[in-house]
C-alpha cells in the first residue's frame, strides 16, 4: 500500500460517512460494556430501522468517551450532545433520543460537551476516542491513521525520525519518564542485525486503566507507533506484551493486527519499501514485576518474570540478547501525532521538562471518575475539582495517590502543585503510568500503606533479599500498627527499613516499594501515632478500630 | 531457541489436546512459547494439572521443573480445578478505596471459603484479582466473566446464594 492508496481509502471512507447526516455514537469500551452498552447499541439500531432512518442516521460503535461515571455514554451528531446513564432499561428515552436527533436534546439525560471534564482536556493520545470504531481500520484511516507511518517510510530517513522524537521532548509514559528519543537512538545505534520492538501493555498498577482503554478504543494508533519505532531503530519484529486480564483489549488488538496486515500496513514490504515489520501478541500471566523491562523480556522468552541487573540495558542486549526497544502503550500512541504535526507542535504543549499531555485514570472518591488527557503542568486541584468535579457527598479531600505501588500519597497542601515528572517526584510520589486515586477523609492512610505493602510483598519475585524480606517486614510492621499493637519505635524502623530496601533492591519494583509507606509517614504521621497511642483507627478502617467499619455505611 | 518437531503423543484422546498441540505448532515448538502454551491449556481445561504440565514439558523439550516453575510463578495460572462458577473480586486500589475489602468479607462469609479457594461442593471459586481495570466503576466484581460495576453487598450476596443453593444458575 502506498501513501496515495491510503489516502484513497481515507477519502472513500470520509465520503461514506458524509452520506449519513446524523450519527449516534455508542461507547463499547470495557467500562460502558459492563453497563450493557452493547444492548443500548442494539436498541438504538432497531429504533433507527423502525423509523426507516437507516439512510440518514448511523448508529456507530466507538471507543471510550472517558466519563465512565456517567456510563453508558452515547453521543449524537450533529447535535454534539452526550447522553449519560442511558442503560437498556431506559428504552423510552433511547427512542426519544432517536426522535429528537434534529431537534433539541432530551433534557434530563443530556450532558453538554462544554462541561470542564470534556472542554478542558487536551486530547492527543485520545483524539480518536469516542470517534472511531476500534474494529474498523478504514475508520481509523479516515481519521488520519497510518499516514504518519507511510510518510516516514517514503520521505524520511531513520535518523530523521529519531531526531524528530528527540526534539519533541517526549518522555516514557510508563512511569519513569526516560527520554524516548534517547532510548530510540541507543537502539538505533546498537550493533546487531536482529532488533526488536516491544510494547509494554502489562498495565499492572492497580487503579490504572489508561493502556487498556487505548488498546480497546484505538489499537491502530499503537500499532502505527510501534511500526514507526521499528522503522527508526531498524527492527523487523515486534511484540505486544498484554495482560491476560484484558480480554477485550487482546481481542481488538488481534483484529487490528489482522486488518493492518491485510492492507499491507504491517508485514513485509510496508509502503512498497524494503521495510517489513511483524507484530505478535504475548499474553502476560498476572505478575506485576513483569512491568519491569528485563522481567518483561524474560517473560516474552517464556521464562519466569525475574529481573536481571542492568547494564546491559535492553537497548543493547534485550530479547534473545538482541537490541530491544521497549516502550509503554501510551508512549507509542504519542508517536503518530508527533510525526504528523511535528516536534515543535508537541513541545509547545506542557512544561519545560515534561512535554506533551498525559492520560490519567481518575478514580476513587471523586465525582467524575474516568479517563482524561490533560497537558502536563496542569494543577492537581484543577484535575480533582474542575475536571473531576470534586469529592462526592461534600466530604473533605485527604490525598491523591499516584504512581501505583511505586508512588506515594499527595496531601492537600500540594493541591496547587503542577502535575509533571519533577514536581511529583519532589513530593515523594512519581508520575507513574497515570493512575490517580482520590481519597477523601474516610480513608485511613496507614491502611492504604498496608494495602500497597501487601501488594508489593505478594508481587515481589523473590530474587533479591532486600525486596523479598524487606517488603515482608514492612508489611508486618504496618499490620501490627493497624491491629493496635504498634510501638512508637516501629515508625523509625519503618523509615530505616524503607531506605534500606530502596537503596539495595535489584529492580524498580523493590526500589520504589517503600514509597507508599515513606510518603504517608511524611505527610500523615499523626495517623500512625494515633493508631499506636490510642490503639484506634479514627476512620474505622483498621482491625483496631472501635467504631464499626465506616465502609458499611457507604 | 531452535525449533524441534513434536513427537510426543497427547496424554489422552481428549480433543482439547488438539488445541494445545495447535498452539505449540504455531510457535514451532519453541521453548519461548511456554507461557502461550500454558494459556491454551488453562483455557481448554480450566486449570493446569500434572498430566498437562508433563505433556507440555516433554513436547517443548523442557525440564518439568522449568514448566512447573513458570506455572507457579504467575498468578494467572491455576493448578487446582476451578469451581462450577467463579466469583472474582477486584482488589485494585480504586476498588479498595470504594470498599472492596468489605465485599470480600461478605463473599468469604457466604461461601465459607477464603479468596483463592473453592467451596467443598465445587460450586463456587472465590478469586481476588489484582486489578481488572474497571477502576472508574469501582468496586467491581466479576461473576463468570460478567463484570458487575459498582457492586453492592446485597446484590453480590443474592447472586452468590443463588449459585450456592441451586444447581442451575
Amino acid at each position: 500500500m502506498t501513501l496515495d492508496e491510503l489516502q484513497e481509502i481515507a477519502e472513500k471512507e470520509r465520503e461514506e460517512q458524509k452520506r449519513t447526516s446524523c450519527q449516534i455514537k455508542v461507547s463499547v469500551a470495557a467500562g460502558c460494556l459492563s453497563l450493557h452498552s452493547d444492548r443500548v447499541f442494539e436498541i438504538l439500531q432497531s429504533e433507527v430501522v423502525k423509523r426507516g432512518l437507516t439512510g440518514s442516521c448511523k448508529v456507530k460503535a466507538v471507543g471510550c468517551m472517558g466519563l465512565c461515571a456517567a456510563g453508558p455514554l452515547i453521543r449524537t451528531e450533529p447535535q454534539h450532545t452526550y447522553y449519560r446513564g442511558l442503560s437498556p432499561e431506559n428504552s423510552e428515552v433511547l427512542s426519544a433520543v432517536v426522535d429528537n436527533l434534529d431537534g433539541k436534546p432530551v433534557p434530563e439525560f443530556a450532558l453538554s460537551p462544554d462541561i470542564p471534564f470534556f472542554a478542558e482536556q487536551k486530547r492527543v493520545v485520545l483524539e480518536n476516542f469516542g470517534e472511531i470504531d476500534p474494529e474498523r481500520i478504514e475508520d481509523c484511516i479516515a481519521a488520519g491513521g497510518y499516514e504518519a507511518l507511510l510518510t516516514c517510510i517514503s520521505n524520511r530517513s531513520r535518523d530523521d525520525v529519531v531526531q524528530e522524537i528527540t526534539r519533541s521532548g517526549l518522555r516514557g509514559r510508563g512511569g519513569a519518564g526516560y527520554p524516548t528519543g534517547l532510548k530510540w537512538s541507543m537502539v538505533a545505534k546498537a550493533p546487531g542485525e536482529q532488533k526488536y520492538v516491544i510494547c509494554n501493555a502489562d498495565e499492572g498498577d492497580p487503579g490504572a486503566f489508561m493502556d487498556r482503554s487505548v488498546l480497546e478504543s484505538d489499537p491502530h494508533r499503537v500499532l502505527e507507533g510501534m511500526a514507526i519505532a521499528a522503522y527508526a531503530v531498524g527492527a523487523n519484529k515486534g511484540y505486544i506484551y498484554c495482560r491476560a486480564e484484558y480480554p477485550l483489549a487482546v481481542k481488538r488488538l488481534k483484529v487490528a493486527i489482522r486488518q493492518a496486515e491485510r492492507l499491507g500496513l504491517l508485514g513485509k514490504k510496508i509502503g512498497e519499501s524494503d521495510f517489513g515489520f511483524e507484530i505478535e501478541i504475548r499474553l502476560g500471566a498476572g505478575a506485576f514485576v513483569c512491568g519491569e523491562e528485563t522481567a518483561l523480556i524474560a517473560s516474552v522468552e517464556g521464562n519466569r518474570g525475574v529481573p536481571i541487573p542492568r547494564p546491559p540495558y535492553p537497548a543493547y542486549s534485550g530479547l534473545n540478547h538482541c537490541p530491544t526497544l521497549l516502550n509503554n502503550v501510551e508512549t507509542f500512541a504519542n508517536i503518530p501525532p508527533i510525526m504528523q504535526k511535528g516536534a515543535d507542535w508537541f513541545a509547545s504543549i506542557g512544561t519545560e521538562k515534561s512535554k506533551g499531555t498525559k492520560v490519567f485514570a481518575l478514580v476513587g472518591d471523586v465525582v467524575n471518575t474516568g479517563l482524561l488527557e490533560v497537558p502536563m503542568g496542569i494543577k492537581l486541584r484543577d484535575l480533582v475539582y474542575r475536571l473531576g468535579g470534586g469529592i462526592p457527598g461534600n466530604r473533605k479531600f485527604k490525598a491523591v495517590q499516584t504512581g501505583g505501588p511505586s508512588g506515594g500519597c499527595i496531601p492537600e497542601q500540594f493541591l496547587d502543585m503542577s502535575v509533571d515528572y519533577e514536581s511529583l517526584t519532589s513530593v515523594g510520589s512519581i508520575m507513574g503510568s497515570g493512575g490517580m486515586i482520590v481519597m477523601d477523609e474516610t480513608a485511613c492512610m496507614v491502611d492504604v500503606a498496608k494495602f500497597f505493602m501487601d501488594f508489593t510483598r505478594d508481587e515481589s519475585c523473590g530474587k533479591c533479599t532486600p525486596c523479598r524480606i524487606g517488603t515482608t517486614h514492612l508489611h508486618g510492621l504496618l499490620e501490627r500498627i493497624c491491629n493496635g499493637q504498634g510501638r512508637m519505635e516501629d515508625l523509625s524502623t519503618l523509615e530505616r527499613l524503607g531506605v534500606m530496601v530502596k537503596r539495595t533492591a535489584l529492580c524498580g519494583l523493590g526500589q520504589t516499594a517503600p514509597n507508599p509507606v515513606s510518603s504517608t509517614l511524611r505527610y500523615f504521621r499523626n495517623e500512625y501515632i494515633e493508631h499506636i497511642q490510642n490503639k484506634t483507627c479514627a476512620q474505622g478502617r483498621c482491625a483496631c478500630s472501635k467504631v464499626p467499619a465506616a465502609m458499611a455505611e457507604r | 531457541m531452535q525449533a524441534y518437531p513434536s513427537s510426543v503423543p497427547p496424554p489422552s484422546s481428549d480433543k482439547r489436546w488438539k488445541l494445545v498441540e495447535g498452539t505449540m505448532r504455531r510457535h514451532g515448538h519453541k521453548t519461548a512459547s511456554l507461557i502461550e502454551v500454558l494459556h491454551t491449556v488453562q483455557e481448554s481445561f480450566g486449570f493446569l494439572d500434572e498430566t498437562s504440565l508433563r505433556f507440555v514439558a516433554s513436547s517443548l523439550r523442557l525440564p518439568l521443573s522449568r514448566v512447573f516453575g513458570v506455572a507457579t510463578f504467575y498468578h494467572y495460572f491455576s493448578l487446582k480445578p476451578p469451581g462450577k462458577h467463579t466469583c472474582v473480586i477486584c482488589m485494585g486500589t480504586g476498588c479498595y478505596v470504594k470498599g472492596a475489602e468489605n465485599l470480600m468479607k461478605v463473599i468469604e462469609e457466604i461461601a465459607s471459603v477464603k479468596a483463592g479457594e473453592t467451596t467443598s461442593d465445587g460450586k463456587v471459586s472465590v478469586v481476588a484479582a489484582r486489578c481488572i481495570g474497571s477502576c472508574s466503576l469501582a468496586p467491581a466484581v466479576v461473576f463468570d466473566g460478567e463484570v458487575i460495576p459498582k457492586a453492592q453487598p446485597d446484590a453480590v450476596r443474592d447472586r452468590l446464594r443463588r449459585w450456592l443453593n441451586h444447581d442451575a444458575g
